[in-house]
């Protein structure tokens, strides 16, 4: 279990203090696959490397199955890093050794005898499914190759936690996809805790089971996935879930706007709005709509226009009695 | 001119000297060369690498005096003309190889003025290695050493010899001018024949040589870079 626990990093910026993460609290169990999700500049990247003391924090603590990693000796951090590995955006491969040296490095590092090492290193390859590849060099693999490889290198010293910082955000959907499986086979089967740092929300929707949206160095919403995305509270979290933006498209002021939520396929298979034309007379207009899959749940997203305030009421209070449904009304274009 | 440097009596002597001389000056450049490059290398490259990873976000960073110290030390070093340098470090010479004169005595200074150029030239090559790499070396649970010894070293091999070949050519030019103190090679055999005693040929061929050696040397390091840097795809 990793308990982030009041944490606070400052930085001596050029133009004074940046305050990159503003008492973080956080809760991540043992065989998670945790998001941490927020635009760029949110404080994702240096909330991940306080977790592994890289970046040290100016405040709070970080603890890691019962153990302060923060007030660790250098040498006991060092054993630490080997049990908490990470992955990164630009895969950060020693350019000048081959992949199966790559694998060995980790392993090089904690003293493992070289046979030993190479040993373990040909079996991780055949887990990233590149067994082809011991003697090539990085330069020769393509982006998710290389990223393979780096997941490789990461499992060598047979890690309890793995960092995820952008892991695929410089892969192409394809590729991104299939390193995320690769990543949920390797939760699965090794029980290893994943944290999964990236501004994109696919990522999360696909792999994630729980999420923290991070917003300017604060958690702004955290909990299951499902709901979470499902039910945005906050301004940075409905960001996310409406990319496009759509809220702030639409201009109309005449109309009251609904948010029609619904989960799972019940909800999905209803002619709701057709339903309340028929039943209620409310002619409800569709401004934006969205249906995505999250985990194993289909959930759907709608604004809807209805022409007065009274309507309005009526059509919440008769939406809302279908099953897994959630409605609210939206002010101001939020 | 040129008749008199191109004359049969020039042709005569100038063969002379080159069968009776060059072999050994040939030899003494070389060794002079290549033993000067060893020593500063030795010096040089330690240097270089404190001068990265001491650097306060370095991987092992040393007191910012220390650091201030060094700099100094070096830009001190490095802009003292050549000339004057191997008349400065006549005491030096004298102290590890017993006189200030000679072949041997002309490595002293070679290497006093080779080994903070190349301590710039490490810094250079040490600070093109990629830092996320590093990052991520740390994420590991690397210490400063295996960092050093592991990835910063070994990521910037090409660009390590590439520099090592400009420090080796640069000092061959150098023990060039050392034929002024007496130190042996090409260059004592240019500056004696042909300056001292106007046998321009033989200085021609003398320069000609030291041109071909830079050739070979420049050539062997290019190749060497290449076939070591897997960066490139092949």
């Amino acid at each position: 279990m990793i308990e982030i626990k009041n944490l606070s990093k400052s930085f001596q910026g050029s133009d004074g203090e940046v305050n990159a993460l503003k008492n973080v609290t956080l809760t991540i169990n043992d065989g998670d696959i945790y998001g941490i999700i927020g635009m760029s500049g949110a404080g994702k990247s240096t909330l991940v490397r306080c977790i592994n003391m890289l970046e040290r924090p100016t405040d709070g603590k970080v603890v890691i199955n019962g153990t302060d990693i923060g007030a660790l000796s250098k040498g006991e951090l060092l054993r630490v890093r080997r049990k908490v590995t990470m992955i990164f955006q630009g895969f950060n491969l020693l350019m000048q050794r081959t992949c199966l040296k790559n694998i060995c490095f980790p392993l090089e590092l904690a003293g493992v005898d070289k046979k030993s090492a190479r040993k373990r290193a040909l079996e991780l390859l055949d887990i990233v499914g590149l067994p082809d590849k011991a003697n090539a060099y990085p330069a020769q693999l393509s982006g998710g190759q290389q990223q393979r490889i780096a997941i490789a290198r990461a499992l060598a010293t047979d890690p309890e936690i793995l960092l995820c910082d952008e892991a695929t955000s410089a892969l192409d959907p394809n590729t991104t996809h299939s390193i995320l499986s690769l990543i949920r086979e390797i939760n699965k089967r090794l029980g290893i805790t994943v944290i999964v740092i990236t501004h994109q929300m696919s990522v999360v929707e696909e792999i994630c089971n729980r999420v923290a949206i991070l917003d300017g160095g604060v958690v702004v919403e955290e909990g299951p996935v499902a709901e979470v995305f499902s039910k945005p509270k906050s301004a940075a979290a409905k960001k996310l879930v409406f990319p496009d933006g759509a809220d702030e498209i639409i201009v109309d002021t005449d109309e009251k706007k609904l948010r029609v939520v619904f989960n799972g396929a019940y909800a999905t298979r209803t002619p709701m709005i057709t339903q309340m034309a028929v039943d209620i007379s409310i002619t409800a207009n569709i401004l934006a709509a969205s249906t995505r899959c999250i985990g194993d749940k289909v959930y759907g997203n709608m604004l809807l226009g209805v022409p007065d305030e009274e309507s309005a009421k009526k059509a919440i209070e008769y939406l809302t009695k279908t099953e897994a449904v959630f409605v609210e009304e939206v002010c101001d274009n939020v | 001119m040129f008749d008199k440097v191109f004359s049969q009596q020039a042709f005569d002597e100038a063969l002379a000297i080159i069968v009776n001389e060059f072999p050994m000056a040939i030899w003494e450049t070389f060794y002079v060369t290549v033993l000067s490059t060893a020593f500063a290398i030795i010096l040089g490259l330690p240097l270089g690498v404190l001068l990265v990873a001491g650097e306060k976000n370095g991987v092992l960073p040393l007191p910012a005096w220390l650091m201030q110290v060094l700099n100094v030390v070096i830009n001190l070093l490095r802009s003292v003309p050549f000339l004057i340098l191997m008349i400065l470090v006549f005491p030096l010479s004298r102290l590890i190889v017993g006189t200030t004169v000679g072949t041997v005595a002309s490595i002293v200074p070679l290497v006093i003025a080779a080994f903070p150029f190349i301590a710039r030239l490490v810094e250079s090559s040490l600070r093109e290695v990629n830092p996320n790499i590093i990052e991520a070396a740390e994420s590991m649970g690397s210490t400063p050493f295996q960092i050093i010894t592991k990835v910063m070293i070994p990521e910037s091999v090409p660009s390590l010899i590439s520099n090592a070949t400009i420090a080796i050519t640069t000092i061959l030019g150098y023990s060039a001018m050392s034929g002024i103190i007496g130190g042996g090679g090409l260059g004592k055999i240019a500056i004696n024949y042909g300056y001292y005693r106007y046998k321009y040929l033989v200085m021609l061929i003398a320069v000609i040589l030291l041109i071909l050696m830079v050739q070979v040397f420049q050539s062997l390091g290019t190749y060497l870079a290449t076939k070591c840097d897997k960066r490139l795809k092949k």
